[in-house]
């Protein structure tokens, strides 16, 4: 009965009440909605790259190493010789390689020298592969295929040529060698859309005339002749390997790191992107703490809302006193009241949560390469659901304070 | 029908309100035997609310004796006068009785959601509401509607219903009329005198309306049994 009567007082005042209930409401959904595109992020970060059972590259730190070759950021302190990559590739524990060459960039975004391979083997998102949306992979030495955010940044389309500069932010561009779009990759939210994809062949052949970084003056060889000239490169910057069995992760990586000719190491992508993830991960921590600020804001605002509720409420309060309530029933009404605010605050809330996630995930998806899987609420969220009305419980035992002090005063007669 | 034996007495009772304007109560005598009608007639600012909240037992004498159905109330902690008035006393204000937003049945039972006794005298609470509903001439389809949609002198009645209930000894009336057309409030008490001998119990009702007299057992001035004094600090 009181549940009753504490719900029908809420419903006379349904204007108030209403909105401090939305205000809640549009809390909890910040908050959880924060929550969700956080584990997204997360998940969408160690899902960066997968399938790929280690990253070899010269000997560096790990993160640094995961940086360069897979997220474009940073350069390689050194190179991994041709030789080596020919005896990991020999190794009958491997069971695919692909060749990674970096240093070049076309505009902002980075140009990558591999093989074919490539498209086959990185994986991302849980398996997912690369397609190439418009055109097609690489055919011809001077073909490039280009990520979907550089296609979409510099407005480019399949057949615009392209040249690609000397090293990063440099004025010395392989003007002689010009490139030609032939494939524009789908969007996949990895460091992919910002990379220019040509084969490794072609890293060499715009760097015929160069040497020790620096263009040999007065030679220019002509792009027939390139055509014509074996291409091996003698170092490539870091290669993806996958291995024959899972079991052969840890003896292959064993072996990279003890390889006696040069100085290499092997990664295992996977707790390369969590070590970086803990990087990255401070950021999250403020985020988590601006939304519960604002769930807090929330709920001091509905706390507001019973305080100015008091005075009108008298009458109601003294009819209570005059049945025979003590006064203690009167706070018990009002924790219970702002106990059902902010219950119904955080069922709508999460209403509005997945009503947004629904309308938001393909924009999310496409706009920032962020997939926000729309599933039952985790244990943490309900968690959460329940916090958020505990606390709308605690916040209300201090307005219901002063209801017991003015029950008391007033008793049953009130003076209005 | 009166018998010797009272249900209130007020005994050298003296109770200072301290604020700006403190003024003292002071009861040296009062008593209202049981099944009698009783009319307290005053002015507004004769102290009336005062010895109201006194019989209530929302505030206490600070010194004397208030006793209500044998119990000397002063003497009960705050808890246990809160329920003593659950259990002993029904309540009729002058208007705004209810809660507007409960209906009508919410409103007769809620004086049993406080007092343990009252509720075991009725089994059936929702029949006994309905009774009392009926027998204060209340349409029936009323039991259900938001009390706040009624008019005022059905509200009243509702009122009354919820004082009734669970046949508390003393039913303590606060100018129920007065928010009344003269026509509804002949009715009304003429409802309460019957529900009110019906159900066995006292009425004190309070009034500054002298021509209610005659309908009463007795009739007491409030100057004769409480003096008060105000002083400005």
């Amino acid at each position: 009965m009181m549940l009753r009567l504490a719900y029908g007082s809420l419903l006379a005042r349904a204007l108030t009440v209403g909105m401090t209930i939305v205000a809640i409401a549009l809390s909890v959904a910040l908050f959880l909605g924060v929550e969700k595109v956080r584990t997204g992020a997360k998940a969408s970060f160690a899902d960066t790259i997968s399938g790929t059972d280690l990253i070899v590259g010269a000997r560096s730190g790990s993160v640094q190493l995961l940086l360069y070759s897979v997220f474009r950021i940073g350069n390689a302190t050194n190179n991994l010789t041709w030789q080596s990559y020919q005896d990991i590739a020999a190794r009958p524990d491997v069971d695919w390689i692909v060749p990674i060459s970096l240093g070049d960039s076309h505009r902002q975004f980075r140009v990558m020298g591999t093989t074919p391979a490539f498209f086959d083997r990185y994986k991302y998102r849980s398996g997912q592969s690369l397609v190439v949306g418009e055109g097609a992979r690489m055919n011809d030495l001077f073909d490039t295929v280009i990520g979907a955010d550089v296609a979409s940044t510099l407005g480019y389309k399949v057949g615009d040529p392209i040249v690609v500069a000397h090293g990063l932010a440099s004025f010395s561009n392989h003007d002689d060698q010009p490139f030609r779009v032939s494939g524009i990759l789908e969007k996949t939210g990895t460091p992919v859309d910002r990379t220019v994809i040509v084969s490794l062949q072609a890293i060499e052949a715009i760097h015929v005339d160069w040497q020790t970084g620096a263009k040999i003056q007065g030679q220019t060889t002509p792009v027939d002749v390139i055509r014509q000239m074996e291409l091996t490169p003698s170092a490539i910057t870091a290669a993806l390997v996958g291995t024959k069995g899972r079991f052969q992760v840890f003896g292959l990586q064993r072996a990279i790191n003890e390889y006696p000719q040069e100085p290499l190491l092997a990664i295992l992508p996977g707790v390369a992107l969590q070590e970086l993830w803990q990087i990255v991960g401070i950021a999250e921590t403020a985020l988590i703490a601006v939304s519960a600020m604002v769930v807090v804001t929330a709920l001091i605002g509905m706390m507001a809302t019973i305080f100015s509720s008091l005075n009108e409420r008298r009458r109601e309060m003294a009819i209570y006193r005059a049945m025979g309530a003590r006064p203690r029933v009167i706070v018990g009404l009002l924790v219970i009241e702002a106990s059902l605010m902010a219950a119904l605050g955080a069922a709508l809330g999460l209403a509005l949560l997945y009503l947004g996630l629904w309308v938001a995930q393909p924009m999310i998806d496409s706009a920032f390469g962020l997939w926000i899987a729309i599933d039952a609420p985790t244990m943490r969220e309900l968690w959460v659901l329940i916090g958020v009305v505990i606390a709308g419980a605690i916040v209300s035992v201090i307005p219901a304070i002063r209801a017991y002090r003015m029950s008391l005063a007033d008793g049953m007669m009130v003076r209005i | 029908m009166p018998t010797d034996a009272s249900i209130l007495t007020l005994k050298n009772v003296r109770y200072r309100w301290s604020g700006r304007a403190s003024f003292e109560l002071a009861v040296p005598n009062f008593s209202v035997k049981s099944g009698e009608t009783v009319l307290l007639l005053g002015e507004s600012g004769s102290g009336k609310s005062t010895l109201l909240s006194l019989i209530c037992g929302t505030i206490t004498a600070h010194h004397g004796v208030v006793d209500v159905a044998g119990t000397n109330i002063s003497a009960l902690s705050p808890r246990r006068r809160d329920q003593f008035r659950a259990e002993h006393i029904g309540l009729i204000f002058q208007q705004f009785n209810l809660l507007p937003y409960a209906t009508v049945l919410d409103n007769i039972l809620l004086p049993l959601r406080f007092a343990k006794a009252r509720r075991e005298r009725v089994p059936a609470p929702n029949d006994t509401a309905r009774q009392l509903c009926e027998d204060l001439g209340l349409p029936n389809d009323a039991m259900n509607a938001s009390a706040g949609t009624l008019s005022v002198g059905q509200q009243q009645r509702v009122a009354a219903a919820r004082a009734l209930i669970g046949d508390p000894p003393l039913i303590i009336a606060d100018e129920p009329t007065s928010a009344l057309d003269a026509a509804t409030q002949t009715t009304f008490l003429e409802l309460l005198f019957e529900q009110s001998r019906k159900h066995n119990t006292t009425l004190l009702m309070v009034s500054h309306d002298a021509r209610l007299a005659d309908q009463f057992d007795r009739v007491v001035k409030m100057a004769d049994i409480a003096q008060q004094q105000r002083e400005a600090l």
